[in-house]
């Protein structure tokens, strides 16, 4: 019986532990995400992540930042943009730049950034994530 | 019962802005002058220009709801709103120009003409002419803006489609070209004959270089001469966080005017304008290292303005409206910046250029302020959050000046009281 109190509280505690565990590198994740932001897309993209009327599309709000294709993501952080498609309905003129130095996880910090802030909700992107999204857009290209 | 004082207090004061906002449409002008609300919300509404009867037309960056991308205005009974507004053409752009009865308008890659009838309608909406085609559009920089001189020769803008000319557009550490091969096709303004049909590079002429892009330009007709204002390059303090501070980026370089010869080279991407330094500095992509001086083949500006608020067009005062002050000098539209970021922005306003004897004096001051409409001492911070931004300028028939928006659409008409 007291046995089996203790092993509840230790799986408790565990859980506990855990939760505010995954919390902290979350938290750490989007720290660090904004300082990337802040050095290298705020300057196009906006502090409100709005971003300039026909020339730099706004992240906030934005379906393709707030959708399920982090591969596309991934590459456009990678390489730069400059396809001129239509992002929700409008056009921009200005061409990213690319972002061939960013490490796996500051990709991934970034992305889980953007993907939070402002009005976007859309689950942070795990270095996993990333990983896969790399090998996938390789494969594209063959 | 505090609480709803200071209800009662912020409505009041919101009330007081609110009727602050409808005195001259929201803008601050000299002591004299009063401005109106011509039209709003016709579409992004990149130059305007103006026939002799004082019907405007505006040429819009791409089709608005009713599907138009050239908007015609006209202000049937004189009380400075537009009242008669309809449309015609399917693609956008920014250039648009009359002269007698013709109306010159550009697509991202061509310049069309129309004809205007003796009440300045447009007799052949769909059948315009093709004056020249095939100019280079990689959407950075597409904007064709053009202007004509006396003799009906067309200036257009070729934006140069890169930042620096590197050999990756805006890739850290890509090394600038040399020579920038852009330069044979772009970074400049051509010259074509207003006159002729169908024409295309190889009819033109390279008419001055080494201009990154060039949104603003006019013919001074009293000097017989072109003025341009170049948008100059982004992102020094990105690429060179050693060389450039977040706080120097901010203003590096001066957004420049020039007076324009033919055969001129401003010196992109090779060299900048340092306003701090008053000097031709080389670009980081050539070598430069924030001091090293630029050759002295390169054209010196007339004007150095602070950087990036982006000048989108220039008007010179002919008219005989204004004060003495004013005539024959030049305005020019700033769109307000956006690269300034993370400092606050700047511009959103028109300035004012003074002439003398043909020449700019080097001084400027800001004509009209407000089109961002922030409240006093605000500043833009997101340049997406600016109610208003300055694009087009025209002159009336009566002396007043337009002033268009490409946001959301907006004309102001600018007079002055005697
Ligand atoms: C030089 C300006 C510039 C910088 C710096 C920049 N971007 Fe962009 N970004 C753009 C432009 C312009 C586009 C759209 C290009 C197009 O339409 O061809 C874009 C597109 C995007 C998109 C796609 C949006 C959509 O709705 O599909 C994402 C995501 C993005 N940027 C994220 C970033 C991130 C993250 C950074 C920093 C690591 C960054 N950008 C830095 C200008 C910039």
């Amino acid at each position: 019986m007291g046995n089996k109190v203790e092993k509840s509280i230790k799986a408790l505690c565990f859980c506990i532990i855990m939760i505010l565990s995954t919390n902290c590198v979350q938290a750490q994740n989007l720290i660090n995400g904004k300082k990337i932001f802040e050095t290298r897309c705020l300057v196009c993209h906006q502090s409100d992540g709005g971003g300039v009327p026909n020339m730099n599309p706004p992240l906030d709000g934005s379906t393709n930042v707030n959708g399920k294709d982090i591969a596309r993501l991934v590459k456009i952080i990678q390489n730069g943009y400059d396809e001129r498609v239509a992002l929700d309905g409008m056009y921009y003129n200005n061409a990213m730049t690319g972002n061939p130095d960013l490490k796996e996880d500051a990709i991934a910090d970034v992305l889980s950034y953007i993907r939070n802030t402002w009005s976007n909700k859309a689950g942070l992107v795990t270095i996993t994530e990333v990983k896969k999204a790399i090998i996938k857009n390789k494969l594209n290209k063959k | 019962m505090k609480k709803g004082g200071s209800i009662l207090s912020l409505f009041i004061l919101s009330l007081s802005i609110m009727g602050k906002a409808q005195e001259n449409a929201g803008l601050k002008l000299p002591v004299g002058f009063k401005a109106s609300l011509f039209a709003n919300n016709i579409g992004s509404a990149r130059h305007i220009a103006i026939t002799k009867s004082g019907v405007i037309f505006a040429k819009l960056n791409n089709p608005n709801k009713e599907g138009n991308s050239i908007v015609r205005l006209e202000d049937t009974n004189n009380d400075g709103v537009a009242e008669k507004i309809n449309g015609l053409a399917k693609y956008g752009g920014t250039g648009i120009y009359v002269k007698g009865n013709s109306l010159y308008a550009s697509s991202n890659e061509a310049i069309f003409k129309y004809d205007l009838n003796s009440k300045d309608e447009v007799v052949n909406p769909l059948t315009p002419l093709t004056v020249v085609s095939g100019l280079i559009d990689r959407r950075e920089h597409n904007s064709k803006s053009i202007t004509l001189d006396m003799a009906n020769n067309i200036y257009v803008n070729i934006g140069a489609y890169s930042n620096a000319c590197q050999e990756k557009n805006r890739m850290p550490g890509s090394q600038g070209m040399k020579p920038c091969p852009i330069l044979d096709s772009a970074g400049g303004i051509w010259k074509f004959d207003g006159s002729k049909q169908n024409q295309t590079y190889k009819d033109g002429k390279r008419y001055a270089t080494g201009l990154r892009n060039v949104i603003g330009l006019d013919w001074n007709t009293q000097t017989n001469q072109l003025f341009v204002a170049q948008h100059g390059r982004d992102q020094l303090n990105s690429f060179y966080p050693n060389l450039y501070t977040d706080a120097q980026n901010a203003e590096l370089p001066a957004e420049t005017f020039y007076a324009i010869n033919e055969g001129d080279n401003a010196g992109w991407p090779y060299v900048y304008y340092d306003p701090i330094q008053h000097k031709k500095i080389v670009a980081p992509e050539y070598g430069g290292d924030s001091k090293m001086e630029g050759s002295a083949e390169f054209k010196d500006p007339a004007v150095a303005f602070p950087a990036h608020m982006a000048p989108m067009a220039v008007l010179f005062y002919t008219g005989d409206q204004f004060p003495a002050k004013y005539k024959n000098g030049a305005f020019i539209s700033f769109h307000g910046s956006w690269n300034r970021a993370p400092l606050p922005q700047e511009g959103f306003f028109v300035a004012f250029v003074p002439f003398k004897d043909g020449k700019a004096t080097g001084e400027w001051e800001i004509f009209a302020n407000g089109f961002a409409g922030m409240e006093e001492g605000v500043k833009v911070t997101n340049t997406g959050k600016a109610k208003a931004r300055p694009c087009g300028l025209a002159l009336g028939p009566d002396g007043s000046i337009y002033v268009s928006d490409d946001t959301k659409g907006a004309i102001f008409k600018i007079s002055y009281n005697k």
